[in-house]
């Protein structure tokens, strides 16, 4: 990654602490004007993004232990806060967690169980296919804790910071330490410990399900009570981090601060928990801070197009009050965001932005491939022929009287379109990606078009807009906390303002009513 | 010189609010000039204060027009939310028209149907389905009609349909937790589970949608024909049942055809009885065309009523020919010796006396019989609005959509797209879930309504 983004044309890196943001304000909105880094250099520029991660004033626990300072011992940025709350930005204080590192010398994996990687490797980006990536594959094994682990957890519980109030940060709920998961599911006698190599080239292990901060000797010994880690050695402890960070409904949904033009942010500095949550946010940032300074319109993604789109409108739009961790069931259509589609639905949005024109080419073939797999495949009669009914007995499906059409087979359960392939003799030959869209789309087509439409009852009130200058004290009839609310966050369209909790639909029927008689009078 | 009834809210708006032919009516105006228009018409001179009700008269110029009460209610705490002024006048159309008259050239406009509920859904004092229910109270047409929507009003519908919609939230809930930690929720527990709670949803909604048919039959009254052989009594009968219980009788000029119409009570059910005027020249000139015509009203009807003569011998071959759906047989003049032998008419009957009004508590109550609507009871949920009625038939179908998909293994994640739908149209009848069409919506039902 390094050497990519060295070589990155008119790409320039510089690493320094900034400790100060330059905000001017001579016409209209405040605007980014450059940054200062501890030595007092000032950088001029347009456009910020800030990615603090869980650096901002960050401070490392464990047990007795503080120590302020960045994960892995790294320095903390300690100034910025200052300049931000200058610049009137709200700030929370958060905190997570991570596990003690493990030396696979002293690990047992006869003990426990292998966890193989993927057969078929699904490469992240889709311009590798499946037999580009060829290479070893590193197991991780699952062993679990037991009630001896959880008695030592519980004898030293008074010791850890968490609950001796050494610590105020809010935590999520969705990754607890282990000492949480045991004092708050106190009936489970045992919990999922998997052990993950930490790279290739290294010995290095991560005890992924047991994050902590123990003491150094509980944590010993609590680790080594685990079935395959009796004679583990540690090589770092783990430890809780508290950090800065801020409310993101003060951002828009480009990530861009309302109150200064030209100040992003993204990543946990934002709310947010996880790598994944922050890269996304890394990307839409980037591409919006890019976009504003080429003078090029801002890319939103709504939530029935990604992931991403559910996460950033649920950042800017709901005070998230603990990290945010992007959980499949957010997402409204699902069915819609799957990862196999994701270069059907985003590559056309990020056309102009990042892809090239070649790209989108090759994604319209792709299109074109499937829909017109689709289109032959929907006329298709499959007569009952004996081969036919043979191939139905073998996959224990009922068999035909009469002739069917190829794409009501699909849809059984019990078969799929590479399944009746055989049946199929003027099948083109089409890649696996292709195939897979068109089993797809035939086999759940029924959901998918619910889902559709329900996406578009979603996009009539997105694209009801609420422009930025409406003073919520002329909307009759808001109760008092829906006005607070929508006079702070500012929502783009009624749809995102019916998101905001305290927002009612009685309030939003009023917003309604008076976009109405605005458009009236 | 009236100002043009185009929507909008800050116009003063005035509207006759009681019903035509009472005694006494009511000239209801709401806006912010209902008090400046009153002071220009009304005796009483001076402040008004708020909730209070003011006696004078109505002058037009110097001339009395009529001796009224008249109740003025002060913005915020009122229907609409505006200021809103009730002039009590005497009934009859002469007072009730100029004091309207009067109001309209002193500035305000006529209010346009449901405008004033309309307002105070607005102005958030009523919520949709109470809103709904004001609707149909206004057009209610029976005791039984009037009840449901007063339940509804108070907010019955909206509380059963609430807890339906947290059910289903529940069950999307659980569906959520199963995809979230697929190691803790076990996905066919969860399946089974949420059909449980999907079939019991459905039942509720069945059960509701039950009450339907009776319902709108209850809310607009049962279209009722009354069909047979010259003399045999049918306008005796009319005759008969406009006596039972002193009914209100209207007379409206139907808007589809030039035909007159009678709403009659009995006892808590409205019939409307189309053609009486037909069945009155049939059965005083003996005329074909009559009974054609008549044949047609009864094709039409929810109700057909076949008026024979148990004192004369049965036309058998004319009875086989009236094959309408929900007949009932009336065998009229039950007080002379009867010669019609009724055994082989199969068809629910009853004997009646149209002369000295014998058996008319018989024919209602087979009446209610025919339609179930003894089962209908005023403490039970009626749904009787057709947007309800829809919503749930949608509900409905999602629901079972839901079950069978369960039934055939779906992933529990694509029967949460179905249990989604179910949950927007139920919670569209209480208007938890937002629609944006609703405003538009409800705007063109006011205004078309009845």
């Amino acid at each position: 990654m390094k050497k990519t983004l060295e070589n990155t044309p008119n790409l320039q890196i510089v690493q320094a602490e900034v400790v100060d943001i330059s905000v001017g304000a001579a016409i209209g909105r405040p605007h980014v004007e450059g940054v200062i880094t501890a030595s007092g250099t000032f950088y001029p520029c347009n456009a910020v993004i800030i990615a603090t991660g869980t650096y901002l004033n960050a401070r490392c626990i464990w047990g007795e232990v503080s120590v302020n300072s960045g994960p892995s011992g790294l320095l903390a940025s300690t100034k910025l806060r200052n300049s931000l709350e200058k610049l009137g930005i709200a700030m929370y204080r958060f905190k997570t967690g991570t596990p003690a590192r493990i030396h696979a010398s002293g690990v047992d994996f006869s003990q426990m169980v292998e966890q193989k990687g993927d057969e078929n490797i699904v490469p992240f980006s889709f311009e590798n296919t499946t037999e580009v990536i060829v290479r070893e594959q590193i197991s991780c094994y699952l062993t679990h804790t037991n009630e001896d682990t959880h008695d030592i957890i519980r004898a030293n519980i008074h010791r850890s910071p968490m609950y001796s109030g050494e610590i105020d940060g809010t935590g999520t709920r969705y990754c607890p330490s282990i000492e949480d998961k045991v004092v708050r599911f106190s009936e489970k006698t045992s919990h999922q410990v998997f052990i993950e190599p930490e790279g290739e080239n290294t010995g290095e292990l991560y005890i992924s399900g047991m994050s902590t901060s123990l003491p150094e000797d509980v944590q010993i010994a609590m680790y080594r009570s685990v079935k395959g880690l009796e004679n583990t050695h540690i090589m770092r402890f783990g430890y809780a981090i508290e950090y800065d960070c801020i409310d993101a409904t003060q951002l828009d949904a480009t990530l861009e601060f309302k109150a200064i033009s030209g100040l992003y942010s993204a990543g946990q500095f934002n709310g947010s928990s996880g790598y994944e949550e922050a890269a996304a946010q890394g990307l839409i940032a980037g591409i919006n801070a890019a976009a504003k300074l080429l003078d090029k319109p801002p890319l939103i993604i709504d939530r029935s197009e990604a992931y991403i789109g559910v996460m950033i409108d649920d950042l800017v739009t709901k005070s998230t009050k603990e990290p945010y961790r992007m959980m499949t069931s957010r997402a409204e259509y699902r069915l819609l965001l799957r990862q196999d589609n994701a270069d059907l639905r985003l590559t056309p949005r990020s056309r102009g932005y990042l892809i090239d024109d070649e790209r989108y080419q090759r994604l319209l073939h792709k299109q074109s491939l499937i829909d017109g797999e689709v289109k032959r495949v929907r006329k298709l009669t499959i007569a009952p022929s004996n081969a036919t009914n043979e191939l139905l007995r073998k996959h224990s499906s009922t068999e035909i009287e009469y002739g069917f059409k190829m794409a009501d087979l699909i849809k059984r359960p019990e078969l799929s379109y590479e399944i009746l392939e055989k049946l199929d003799e003027n099948r083109p030959n089409l890649p696996k990606d292709v195939a897979e869209q068109v089993n797809i789309s035939l086999k759940y087509e029924g959901y998918i078009a619910k889902q559709m439409f329900q996406v578009e009852q979603f996009k009539k009130l997105e694209k009801r807009l609420l422009s930025s200058d409406i003073d919520y004290n002329d909307v009759g009839n808001l109760r008092t906390e829906a006005r607070q609310k929508l006079a702070a966050i500012r929502p783009a369209n009624i749809g995102q303002a019916s998101r905001i909790s305290g927002v009612s639909p009685a309030d939003i029927s009023n917003l309604l009513v008076y976009l109405e008689k605005r458009k009236h009078s | 010189m009236y100002k043009l009834a185009k929507f909008n809210i800050d116009d003063t708006i005035v509207g006759i609010s009681s019903p035509t032919g009472g005694s006494i009516a009511i000239v209801r105006i709401s806006g912010s000039d209902a008090i400046p228009i009153l002071s220009k018409i009304f005796s009483h001179k001076g402040e008004y204060e708020s909730h209070r009700i003011y006696y004078g008269w109505i002058f037009e110029n110097a001339q009395k027009i009529d001796e009224v009460l008249v109740s003025v209610m002060l913005a915020p705490r009122t229907f609409t939310r505006q200021d809103v002024v009730e002039i009590n006048c005497h009934g009859g159309t002469v007072a009730v028209q100029k004091i309207l008259a009067l109001v309209l050239v002193n500035g305000a406009r006529l209010a346009e149907a449901g405008e004033f509920t309309k307002r105070a859904f607005l102005a958030g004092r009523i919520d949709l389905s109470q809103a709904e229910a004001v609707m149909d109270i206004i057009g209610a047409k029976s005791e039984l009609s009037h009840k449901s929507a007063l339940s509804q009003l108070s907010g019955n519908l909206s509380i059963l349909m609430d807890n339906c919609a947290n059910d289903l939230l529940n069950a999307l809930a659980r569906i959520e937790m199963a995809i979230d930690y697929p190691d803790h929720e076990e996905a066919e527990i969860v399946a089974s589970d949420v059909r449980d709670v999907l079939c019991s949803i459905l039942k509720q909604v069945d059960k509701l949608l039950a009450t339907a048919s009776g319902g709108k039959l209850i809310r607009e009254g049962i279209k009722t024909a009354i069909i047979g052989q010259p003399n045999v009594g049918k306008s005796s009968l009319l005759n008969a049942m406009l006596g039972q219980e002193r009914a209100i009788v209207t007379h409206i000029a139907g808007t589809t055809r030039d035909v007159l119409r009678e709403t009659i009570q009995l006892g808590d059910i409205f019939l409307i009885i189309a053609d009486t005027a037909g069945i009155r020249e049939t059965d005083d000139i003996v005329e074909k065309e009559g009974v054609v015509r008549s044949a047609k009203e009864a094709e039409e009807a929810d109700l057909v009523l076949l008026v024979l003569d148990g004192s004369q011998p049965l036309d058998e071959d004319f009875v086989v020919q009236q094959s309408f759906k929900n007949l009932i047989v009336v065998i009229n003049k039950s007080d002379l010796p009867q010669q019609a032998l009724v055994d082989g008419i199969d068809a629910p009957m009853v004997r009646i006396s149209a002369q000295n009004g014998d058996g008319i508590d018989e024919l209602t109550a087979k009446i209610k019989e025919v339609f179930a609507i003894n089962n209908l009871q005023y403490s039970q949920e009626i749904v009787t609005n057709v947007r309800h009625i829809n919503l749930l038939n949608a509900a409905k179908e999602y629901l079972n959509a839901a079950v069978s998909a369960i039934n055939t293994g779906m992933f529990i994640d694509l029967v949460a797209i179905d249990i989604q739908d179910a949950y927007a149209a139920i919670g569209e009848i209480t208007g938890v879930v937002v629609d944006e069409e609703l405003i538009d919506r409800i705007f063109s039902e006011f205004c078309l309504g009845k």
